[in-house]
This record gives C-alpha cells, structure tokens and sequence, in this order.
C-alpha cells in the first residue's frame, strides 16, 4: 500500500499547510480587531480621520481594513474545513496568529509609523517609549509565533 | 408623478412579475424573499439618492447601490426566466448573456470599476447634488444597475459559463472594499462641493460602517462557494469518494 502512505503524507502537508494559513490570517483579522475596538474605541488614541492622515496612510487604512475582515472571514472558513476534516491542529493555528499578528504589528510599527510616517501609535511628545513597547512586543509575539510553526511541523 | 411614486410604481411591476413567474412551480422561498427586500430597498433608497443632504444621499447609496443588488441577484433572476420563458425566447436570452459586451461588463474587474468608479466621480464632481431631476434619475439607475453588475460578477447563483476564478474574484472584491472605504474617509477629509464639514463627517462614516454588512456577506458568500467546491475536491482525494 506504498500508494495510499504516500496520499496520506501528502494529505497531511496540506492539512498542516492549512492550520498555519487559518492561523495566520486569523491573527491578522485579530489585530485588526483590536486596533479598532481598543485605540479607536476605546482609548480614542486612533480616529477615523485625523489632519496628520496622509492620502498613503488612508490608501493603506482602507486596504487594511477590507483586507483584515476578508481575512477574519476566510480563516473562519478554513478552520471549518479543517474541523470537517478532523485535521485541526490547535498549537499550529495558535503559532500561525501569533506569527501573523506579530509580522504585522511589527510591519506597522517600523515601515508604516517610522520609515513611512504614516500614522503615530498615540499623538503626544514621548511616542518613543510606546514605540519601544510596541516593536518589542510585536517581536515577541513573531518570535514565539514562528517557534511554535517550527514545532508543529510534523503532527 | 414625484420621485417616490414612480420609483413604487416601478418596484410593484417587477415584484409583480417575479410573483408570477414563481407561482405554481417549485421555487426557494428564499429567493423570493431575497427579491421581494431587494425591490423594496431599491424602492425606499431610489429617492434618497437624489437627497441634497449627504447623509440620507449616503443612506439612499446604500440601499439602492449594496444591499438591493445583492438581494436581487442571490433571487437567481436569470434562472427563473430561463425556466418560465418559451424555448425560443430562453435560448435568446441565454444567448445575449453569452454575448460579447455582456461578458466584457460582467467581468469581475469592469464590474467593480463601474461600480465604485461611478461612485468617485458621482461624489467628485457635484452629480449627487445636480438640480436636475433627469440626472438624479440617471444616477440612480447607474447606481442600480453597476451594483447589480457588480454583485452578480461575484455571488451569482445564476448559470455563468464565464465565471471568473474565484481568487480573482476575492481580490476585486477586497480591493472595492479598499476603494469604498478609502472613498468615505476622504469625503470626510474633504467635503464635497456644497456639503457643511459636520454633515460631510456623518455621511462618511455612514458610508464607512454601513456598507459593512453587505461587503461581509460578499466574503461569506465566496467563502461558502469555496466551502462547497473544497467539499468535493476535500484535502484527501484518494479516501474521500470511499468515506463520504
């Protein structure tokens, strides 16, 4: 049955594939969800418009905004597949969100706040010290993220 | 006959034929329902669209140019007249959707640009507020019309030999959000011609959050598409036909 081991492996590269995407796509659809929830709502540190928005920082607001619900959606789909299929791997996914909020909050926080200028964390003199808080925790979460893919490689 | 009236006049003719076509034969329920709250959210969104104030303009947007399309598109039009009409007549009319300029305009791309283009240039050169009750009634069919497009190039339920890929249509689909909702913020950063700087603020984020909904539904309906074909396809081809 050489056949049906060789499936059975592919199989299992592509359900493993799978976790790590529904995982990563998730994280990103969560730190959208926290942006909006907690620096919009609920500290007002973020507005839906402010003087300082350049026309490239609207341009990636709005992308980001429809790319992170389409990524929510997505995952949730995914994650259903793999239910479906009992091929869910729960550490992977839990790898892959971390993986793929941290990648992104560390986008953010570097490319888009600092090279780019877009947007600041919060408007006030010391914007340094939540930059500092802002990357490392963002390494952190990439760091810890990418350990746990590398972990659960093989199921 | 003011604006209210003929938009109810024309919405009780299309109801009324779709009524028609359904009775007596095997039909969803629920894609009569979807036609019957697309019509009337086309009929109560037409007039609103011809609104000086930019807020009620926004709420008419949203009615007649979103959730109307994607109602009246998943109530599968095309496949209850394939049925109800005579052969000859079916044959044409699956004929002219096959056609050339049909499938150049329902391209998911050349639908989208149609779409949330006309809504740029609406909003950028002052048509939403044009005196003119003509124009208004242009706009609101354009707006009808590049919606229906639009949605039917994503979610059709309807018989399409040319559907596009649905990763391609994943992607117009994000990036028509990307463009509605870079569109609200900057007519919250600048106002239109004519539009007070509070109103032009609540008609933006009026435009932002509340084309949500429809644009959610978007993604879960592809989603499911993609759900649907995975099913059968599954991650386990060689078990899958033994198993299920």
């Amino acid at each position: 049955m050489a056949g049906t081991t060789g499936t059975d492996r592919a199989v299992t590269r592509r359900a493993g594939r799978r976790n790590a995407l529904a995982g990563v796509l998730l994280g990103l659809g969560a730190v959208a969800f926290v942006d909006e929830t907690v620096f919009h709502q609920l500290l007002h540190w973020h507005h839906f418009y402010d003087r300082a928005s350049s026309a490239a920082g609207l341009v990636s607001d709005g992308i980001f905004h429809a790319f992170s619900w389409f990524a929510t959606v997505a995952a949730l789909f995914l994650l259903a597949a793999l239910r479906r299929d009992r091929e869910v791997r729960p550490l992977r996914v839990v790898g892959g969100a971390l993986a793929g909020g941290g990648a992104f909050q560390l986008y953010d926080g570097l490319v888009q706040h600092k090279l780019l200028g877009l947007h600041q964390i919060r408007y006030v003199p010391d914007v340094l010290v939540y930059d500092v808080v802002w990357n490392v925790l963002a390494a952190v979460l990439l760091v810890v993220g990418l350990v746990l893919l590398a972990r659960t490689r093989r199921a | 006959m003011s604006g209210h009236e003929l938009a109810g006049l024309v919405g009780a003719v299309v109801a009324g034929v779709y009524l028609a076509a359904v009775l007596g034969r095997p039909w969803p329920a629920g894609r009569t329902a979807c036609w019957l709250g697309g019509v009337a959210a086309a009929v109560v969104g037409a007039p609103l669209t011809g609104h000086g104030d930019l807020r009620l303009h926004v709420v008419g947007h949203l009615l007649l140019g979103m959730f109307a399309p994607l109602l009246l598109v998943r109530a599968a039009p095309v496949t209850l007249a394939l049925r109800t009409l005579p052969v000859v007549r079916a044959r044409r009319l699956a004929g002219v959707l096959r056609s050339g300029p049909v499938r150049l305009v329902g391209h998911p791309v050349v639908a989208a640009l149609l779409d949330v283009g006309g809504l740029w240039v609406m909003f950028r050169t002052g048509l939403h507020a044009a005196a003119d009750p003509a124009v208004h009634a242009l706009v609101a069919v354009h707006m009808l019309s590049a919606g229906t497009l639009f949605a039917a190039a994503l979610v059709s339920p309807d018989p399409a030999p040319h559907r596009a890929r649905l990763g391609l249509r994943a992607a117009v689909l994000v990036a028509a959000v990307a463009a509605h909702d870079v569109l609200a913020k900057t007519l919250y950063a600048t106002p239109p011609p004519g539009i007070p700087a509070e109103q032009a603020r609540a008609g933006a984020e009026l435009l932002y959050y509340g084309g949500l909904p429809v644009e959610l539904a978007l993604m879960v309906l592809l989603g499911a598409e993609w759900w649907a074909r995975d099913r059968r396809a599954g991650l386990r081809p060689a078990r899958a036909a033994g198993s299920s």
